[in-house]
């Protein structure tokens, strides 16, 4: 028997990063509900399908790069990353998006920077942009709300969509796309932006069967329980409040001075606040610690940014969503904040930095 | 400052950045009375317990001491004497392990106690306040006392500060988990620790008195406002629990809102800042004379049946300690001195209690965990939410995994307290503070480093200047010299007219020389001559030249002293009786190697007429003393008379060595043709040449400085020898182009050499000079070794 | 809009011009200055002398990598590994006399390049540890072999914080 040397501090605060991580995939499962609610099984598959892939791959590129792979297996960020793929892919796409998106987002954005930690890019939306820009046609093509659909829609079905693009009756996606009237059907930011370009006002653009009461039928709802996720998460102080509250401010303030400046050309604050990724951007992306801002003044700085861009992107952008783009440009401007905001230290005056 | 004190009235304090709140564990201990122990076995004393250095030792092994006997005197204004705890006997002073994290030994006393207690000669000062401040600023130094909450700072410097203090802060916060030292203290000592108090503000004479306590030491807190009640300028400052608010520097903050300027001390701000251990030991050192031996030390942890608060003399082990709080010897063993954020593990349970030890720590498994998973920093910030001193440690960590020194004072690395908060938050668990003191310690050691390097640069510089300007004199000296000397010789003959360089004068002047120890040996002026051929610049030659003329004068001044001194002192007699004694070992020695040698060329048959002529010219150089004028500069310049043997032992002097040299150059020269002709013969030369240097010995007796001549002389020859051999060939290949054939030759010859080593070993004999002599001999060969390969490297890269 | 740029360019150069050490002076400041003179120079200012005019970058064995590493950076050239001739073990060290074995020769004080060793003729003599580079000058002239080099002992003060080398002590 030895005496044990450790260097001070020797008690320890009994939360690890895996702890973390798994708080986090938690936090998203209201909104995982939500999706499945109105939008049937398709993201569940994806997310199953892509948290196996991200799962075997990082086995892989763990075990060529010679690490603990136990350890660093299960520290629950390849899953967090392969659930914010999943979530966040249209729920029809075909089964391989899914797994190149997987695959990417971990052998390249990840792992290839050095893993955990080292990646500038937040990996899942990395993916994401990779595949909307790779293929936009199967990243587009969304899925209605299941009450709008002209042919229903059921687990296994949907299996059959995903895997072979066709159902078991033989629709294809773009069968399914279709309205009951027989129009193709988008998601409500997508069907805002045509509609303006074909000089439509938002107030008639609002009367789109895809926007339902509010602000957007289902994708509202899917909002909020992100909401409710991102405030549970809050409440259990895994992320901090200053990223998501600057940039859900940042963005609201943006709609509205331009929302005022000229009400028929541009959607309303709470349009913009639930629609699209808003809220799990917000939450689960943005707060992102390996490739955010770690300053408090720096978070703050970074949200604002983050809700500056997704409004100019989805304004003037060519694509209807922009929280994963504004996400990579803000992940690329984070050194850079960091670097900018560094706190005074204590008994340092100032003027010195 | 008015705003400071209503806001300190009205329990608004500031707050400093960040801070955490650990399982605070007090209740282990919060509730039992402090203890007295029985004496210890043996009491362990390091001479330094605090910041700055240790005093300078009064004791010695097998003095009887008295309780608070003072064992080491304070040399120096930042060193703090050491006193001994009960009386007894110093039994050992040795270095031992301290109550470092590093576990290295330093100087310690080892006291045993005879269990009297006797105390020294008391004298109870009841009034303070008739003493000067001068008496007892001496008082507190006396009675060593040192900051008590951690870092041992002297406490007689803080109190004797020059300028005006505003604020008198007595820290009482004790924010570290599991410890309640203070807490004690203070319920069982309250009267002592407001005397202390008391006796600093008669001291100091600050404005306010502000007592910094936190909120979970209730009855501490009710015992303070109770003493404090009649005393105007004290305020219990009763502050939220947080840790690290104990901090120097955040507890000024919390009660003040001011900030210690980097690198400063607070008393700059006029803030001086005492420990509540310290005021009572300052209280029972000025009143009741009794200094720092003894202090309170809080041993927890569920590693212990009986967690308490103890009163422990300085000097106790660990170990007792835990064996009266009754330790569970499990198979885990993890021993922390101080509190679980700041401590330090231990690495025996030998370790003294000192001055600063304020709590030893025993936990279980379950309590502090052993192991340590570290993982991947993932930027969560949650380290720099916490930091008291508003540091980016995830930035502070990656700068020091990559060593990036100047990044690290950049972010100012050094306002670090290591209060370990942003290690205790981390997720990743990664040992912050650890790679911090790491870096700090690096960053310190390259200072100096840099210091070492600038210092050695500058008397690197001075010693060129200095050579360069010696030359200069030399030459000038030499120039006078021989200007004179023209001059005389223009007098007596006609050499010479004005107008001629100083070199050529001197160029003559070797001359003449040369004509002159013509008459002794003529091989001696090849060799020099030889010498001239090597040295190309004229003035040199003229310099050599001088030189060889100049020691031949001393020589022979030499001689001529001693040939007087002969006469009038025995030392001398004896001196010159031991030279030629020496001489003659030389002598001999040479008439071996020449038998030995005796079937050799032609080219060592000149070498052993070198020597002899050499031993020769010695004999001549005393006879020819043409040149008075030189003799007398000689004599003058040669005050400490020098043993003729010196010439060939301190071939240092340039001069002389140049005789010398060039007689070992001419024997090493014929050595390296036998090595590379005959390896074998060399072999026995060797073996005989050792018992030749042996032989010598029985004749020069006892002498202990004769041996170490001979050994002396013996060293330098092989050295020249090595130095030599590796010297011939390179020249050889250049002719013969036959390059390895040349190295091969050498190589079995070193092996031989390094053979006849062994026998020459092996032969020793018990005679200690003898094998002395033997040993350099073989030093001196396996350093001729070592030159060899060097140079078979050198040549063969 | 030429002028405007040479102007610019003209300011810029005026603006931003590097006044600093010439090279020599910036490599010396990086040498460790133990004047050793184990890269073939008689000192740390000649070697930077000689760097700066094209000498190689890895024969200073008592810098070793770091010093390498750092002069590669300023010279802008490529990190080399250092130089096996030059090679050497560079834990620091400081010279040591065993001073019954010495002599008084004074070689070893010439031979020092800061003047680190004092004694005189038929005295002994002794290092002044503060000043001693750790250079090894000093030993191959001593004639009886009785200076050696000493690892730089640990102390409290220089200790590097390296838990793992700590004796602990064994238990049963």
């Amino acid at each position: 028997m030895a005496f044990w040397i450790a260097s001070s501090p020797h008690s320890h605060i009994q939360q690890k990063t895996s702890a973390l991580m798994r708080l986090v995939i938690y936090a998203t499962i209201p909104g995982i509900f939500a999706q499945w609610y109105f939008f049937g099984w398709g993201n569940l598959i994806h997310i199953s399908l892509a948290v196996i892939t991200a799962l075997v791959a990082e086995f892989i590129v763990l075990s060529l790069r010679e690490k603990k792979i136990t350890q660093q297996l299960f520290d629950g960020s390849a899953v967090l990353t392969a659930v914010l793929i999943g979530i966040s892919l249209p729920a029809l796409a075909p089964w391989w998006i899914s797994v190149i998106g997987a695959v990417f987002a971990i052998v390249v954005v990840k792992q290839l920077y050095g893993g955990l930690g080292h990646n500038p890019f937040n990996p899942a939306m990395a993916a994401y942009v990779m595949l909307l820009i790779s293929f936009p046609v199967q990243m587009t093509s969304w899925q209605p709300p299941l009450e709008l659909m002209s042919i229903g829609l059921d687990g296994v079905n949907t299996l059959f969509v995903i895997f072979t693009d066709f159902t078991s009756d033989g629709y294809s996606v773009e069968q399914l796309r279709s309205h009951i009237d027989g129009f193709t059907m988008a998601t409500p930011l997508d069907t805002v932006k045509t509609n303006l370009t074909i000089g439509l006002t938002i107030t008639e653009s609002m009367n789109a069967p895809v926007i339902g009461e509010h602000f957007g039928l289902g994708w509202e709802w899917i909002n909020a329980a992100f909401l409710v996720g991102g405030i549970f998460l809050i409440y259990k102080k895994a992320i901090d409040w200053t990223t998501p509250a600057s940039f859900l401010l940042s963005l609201f303030i943006c709609s509205l001075i331009a929302f005022i400046i000229s009400p028929d050309s541009n959607a309303s604050t709470m349009f913009h606040w639930f629609n699209g990724a808003c809220m799990l951007g917000a939450f689960f992306i943005l707060t992102d610690p390996v490739t955010g801002a770690t300053s408090t003044k720096g978070r703050v700085v970074y949200g604002i940014l983050a809700g500056f861009l997704v409004f100019i992107i989805r304004k003037e952008g060519g694509y209807p969503d922009a929280v994963a783009f504004s996400v990579l440009l803000c992940n690329m401007a984070a050194p850079l904040i960091d670097q900018y905001t560094r706190p005074r230290t204590y008994g340092h005056q100032g003027s010195e930095r | 400052m008015r705003s400071v004190i209503e806001r300190i009235e009205k329990g608004h304090f500031w707050k400093f950045h960040g801070g955490i709140h650990p399982p605070e564990q007090k209740f282990l201990t919060s509730d039992k009375p402090i203890r007295n122990l029985p004496l210890p076995k043996q009491l362990v004393l390091p001479l330094q317990q605090h910041i700055g250095q240790a005093g300078k030792l009064l004791v010695a092994v097998g003095d009887k001491v008295l309780k608070g006997q003072a064992l080491t005197q304070s040399s120096h204004i930042m060193a703090v004497p050491i006193h001994a705890p009960t009386s007894g006997k110093i039994i050992e002073i040795k270095d031992a392990v301290i109550a470092h994290p590093s576990g290295l030994s330093e100087m310690c006393l080892f006291l045993e106690p005879d269990n009297n207690d006797q105390w020294q000669q008391r004298h109870i000062c009841s009034d303070f306040t008739q003493l000067s401040h001068h008496d007892i600023v001496a008082k507190i130094a006396d009675a060593g006392i040192a900051g008590m909450g951690g870092a041992g700072f002297p406490t007689h410097v803080k109190v004797n500060s020059p300028s005006k203090i505003n604020y008198l802060i007595i820290n009482a916060a004790e924010c570290e988990p599991y410890i309640t030292a203070d807490d004690l203290l203070i319920r069982e000592h309250c009267a002592s620790i407001i005397d202390g108090i008391k006796i600093l503000n008669y001291l100091l004479s600050p404005t306010h008195i502000l007592i910094g306590i936190e909120d979970n030491k209730p009855e501490a807190i009710k015992t303070l406002q109770q003493a404090s009640k009649n005393i105007s300028n004290i305020k219990v400052c009763i502050l939220p629990t947080k840790y690290p608010s104990g901090g120097e520097k955040q507890l000024i903050q919390i009660l003040t809102g001011k900030e210690i300027p980097s690198g400063t001390l607070p008393s700059s701000q006029g803030i001086v800042m005492q420990n509540v251990a310290t005021c009572y030991a300052i209280a029972d050192a000025v009143i009741n004379d009794i200094p720092l031996i003894k202090r309170v030390v809080t041993v927890s942890g569920q590693g212990l049946n009986k967690p308490q608060n103890v009163w422990a003399l300085l000097g106790t082990p660990v170990g007792y300690l835990l064996s009266q709080c009754d330790y569970q010897n499990n198979q885990y063993k993890q021993i922390i001195m101080g509190g679980p954020m700041m401590g330090f593990a231990l690495p025996s349970d030998q370790v003294p209690i000192v001055k600063t030890s304020n709590c030893i720590l025993a936990p279980s498994e379950q309590e502090i965990s052993s192991k340590t998973k570290e993982v991947e920093c993932i930027r969560c910030g949650q380290c720099a939410d916490v930091c008291p001193a508003q540091l980016l440690p995830q930035e502070l960590q990656w700068s020091a995994k990559a060593k990036d020194q100047p990044q690290l004072t950049k972010l100012n690395l050094f306002d670090c307290i290591e209060c370990g908060a942003c290690a205790y938050v981390c997720p990743s668990q990664i040992p912050l503070v650890h790679y911090y003191r790491i870096a700090k310690a690096e960053i310190r050691q390259q200072h100096q480093l840099d210091i070492i390097a600038e210092k050695a640069k500058l008397r690197f510089e001075a010693r060129k200047t200095r050579l360069e300007k010696e030359k200069v004199a030399r030459e000038e000296k030499h120039k006078k010299a021989a200007a004179a000397r023209k001059a005389r010789m223009n007098s007596g003959s006609s050499a010479g007219n004005g107008e001629k360089s100083a070199v050529a004068a001197a160029l003559a002047r070797v001359k003449a020389k040369k004509a002159q120890v013509n008459a002794g040996s003529a091989v001696v002026n090849d060799n020099v001559d030889a010498d001239h051929i090597t040295i190309d610049k004229l003035d040199k030659k003229s310099q050599v030249a001088a030189a060889i003329a100049r020691a031949k004068a001393k020589k022979l001044a030499q001689q001529e002293s001693n040939q007087v001194t002969k006469v009038s002192t025995d030392g001398q007699s004896e001196k010159d009786e031991k030279k030629s004694k020496v001489a003659a070992a030389v002598a001999k020695a040479k008439a071996k190697k020449l038998r030995s040698t005796s079937n050799k060329n032609e080219q060592e048959n000149v070498t052993l007429e070198a020597n002899a002529n050499a031993g020769a010219d010695f004999d001549n150089a005393g006879v020819d003393n043409s040149d008075i004028d030189r003799k007398n500069a000689s004599q003058e310049m040669s005050a400490t008379p020098i043993s003729p043997t010196k010439p060939m032992t301190t071939p240092a002097d340039d001069k002389k060595s140049k005789v010398a040299a060039a007689i070992a150059k001419a024997k090493a020269k014929a050595k390296t043709k036998r090595l590379a002709n005959q390896e074998k013969s060399m072999v026995n030369n060797e073996s005989i040449a050792i018992p030749t240097s042996k032989d010598q010995q029985p004749l020069s007796k006892d002498d202990e400085k004769k041996v170490k001549i001979a050994a002396a002389v013996a060293k330098a020859k092989a050295r020249k020898l090595a130095n030599k051999v590796v010297g011939p060939p390179v020249k050889s290949s250049d002719e013969s182009s036959d390059e390895s054939s040349d190295e091969s030759s050498i190589e079995p010859s070193v092996r031989q050499t390094n053979t006849s080593i062994k026998k020459v070993e092996s032969t020793k004999s018990a005679d200690d000079k003898k094998s002395r002599v033997a040993a350099a001999v073989a030093k001196a060969k396996a350093k001729a070794k070592k030159l060899t390969a060097q140079q078979e490297k050198s040549e063969s890269t | 809009m030429s002028l405007a740029f040479g102007a610019l360019l003209g300011y810029a150069s005026v603006r931003f011009k590097v006044v600093g050490d010439p090279l020599a002076e910036q490599l010396d400041a990086l040498l460790p200055q133990t004047q050793c003179g184990q890269c073939g120079y008689p000192g740390c200012k000649p070697y930077a002398e000689a760097v700066a005019n094209g000498e190689a970058i890895n024969k200073c064995a008592p810098g070793g990598e770091d010093t390498i590493k750092k002069i590669a950076e300023l010279m802008g050239v490529e990190v080399l590994p250092l130089d096996e001739n030059h090679a050497a073990d560079n834990t620091p060290k400081i010279a040591f006399i065993i001073e019954e074995d010495c002599i008084g020769c004074t070689k070893c004080i010439q031979a020092c390049p800061v003047d680190a060793i004092i004694g005189t003729t038929k005295q002994m003599h002794t290092i002044i540890i503060d000043e001693c580079t750790g250079c090894d000058l000093c030993v191959a002239p001593c004639p009886v072999d009785c200076i050696i080099m000493k690892p730089i002992e640990l102390t409290k003060q220089n200790w590097q914080w390296d838990l793992n080398n700590i004796p602990v002590v064994q238990l049963d």
